[in-house]
């Protein structure tokens, strides 16, 4: 551990403009990896063998493992931290949060009533005000 | 501090920017910029997944994911593109170590199971257009086509540029320019990755749930 501080220390003195790369280690990228097949592993066994018998139960599973794997995949891999790039590159990522999960939610909300109340057949218009 | 010192006549004419630009280093801020483009990436990849969400169920009597699918080849596809993103981060680690031939080898290898990834990604395309699930079929083969495809195109580039860049360091070495576009390709690399763990959930896993 303290080898990766080391080689993180010489780097942020050759150029200290560029910080939130010396977080890199042989150690962060292993256990990323081992936690990312982890992760990985178990939604696919739910799915084929269908150890869970409710599906909505096994779709929510499965969806908490897939954030929780983008969480490690942005730790790990990406290097992700309050501190890169002076706190922009987290500023940066939290308005695209926000803006998928509008996009997203909005999205699948308004077209569901839209589907569910265009349904053929569904209405009869004589009943309606 | 120069407007004190500024003689009488400048004074007269005031102005409103700073004139002393301090310095930046030299790509100084490639890395934040390069990370705002992959933001309005994962935009372009929130439209594609909610025109999948809207769109996924609707099969126009067509094939349904349970039809098409088969999970053991995208198991194999997703631990092609994992392997790719850990040899990717062997890649930087060498590179920072400043050892040439070995960085070029992981991101040799990276290539192959990104080349991997892409040949499986193409024969299941091409399987499903055989049996004639094609684009036009149903709106749940449009959305699935353009989401899987867009992925797909990304990682198509990600490997042009990944070879330009082995070229450029088998030509100039790990000099400071072509480190910092490894670490711009790096964060391509994981993003895609990133993108695919959405993917393999959101329309594989769940659809077969379905």
């Amino acid at each position: 551990m303290s080898a990766n501080h080391d080689t993180a220390d010489t780097h942020d003195k050759d150029d200290a403009h560029a910080d939130g790369h010396g977080h890199a280690s042989l150690r962060g990228y292993l256990t990323g990896f081992i936690l990312s097949v982890i992760l990985t592993a178990i939604p696919f066994w739910l799915v084929m063998t269908g150890a869970i018998e409710n599906k909505q139960a096994a779709a929510i599973v499965v969806m908490i493992f897939a954030v929780v794997q983008i969480v490690v995949h942005m730790v790990y891999f990406l290097h992700m931290n309050s501190s890169s790039e002076g706190g922009w590159s987290l500023l940066a990522m939290m308005f695209t949060i926000i803006l998928v999960v509008i996009v997203l939610t909005g999205s699948l909300w308004v077209m569901y009533h839209l589907d569910t109340n265009m349904m053929p057949g569904r209405h009869d218009m004589s009943e309606m005000p | 501090m120069s407007a004190v010192a500024a003689t009488a006549a400048e004074k007269a004419v005031p102005t409103f920017y700073v004139k002393d630009e301090h310095d930046h280093a030299e790509g100084s801020s490639t890395m934040l910029g390069f990370w705002i483009y992959l933001m309005s990436d994962c935009l372009i990849f929130a439209i594609l997944f909610a025109v999948y969400g809207v769109l996924g169920t609707n099969y126009a009597a067509g094939p349904a994911p349970k039809d098409l699918f088969d999970l053991s080849l995208v198991a194999v596809n997703t631990t092609m593109l994992l392997l790719s993103s850990i040899t990717y981060g062997f890649a930087m680690l060498t590179m920072e170590k400043n050892r040439v031939a070995a960085t070029q080898a992981w991101l040799a290898v990276t290539g192959l199971f990104g080349l991997a990834f892409l040949s499986i990604e193409l024969y299941e395309f091409v399987h499903m257009i055989h049996e004639g699930a094609t684009p036009q079929r149903s709106g749940f083969l449009s959305a699935f086509f353009t989401l899987v495809g867009t992925h797909g195109l990304h990682v198509t580039f990600g490997i042009v540029w990944l070879v330009t860049l082995m070229m450029q360091v088998g030509q100039r070495g790990l000099i400071a320019a072509n480190r910092r576009r490894l670490m711009c390709l790096s964060m391509f690399w994981h993003f895609l990755d990133v993108v695919w763990i959405g993917v393999f959930t959101f329309v594989y896993l769940m659809g077969m749930l379905r």
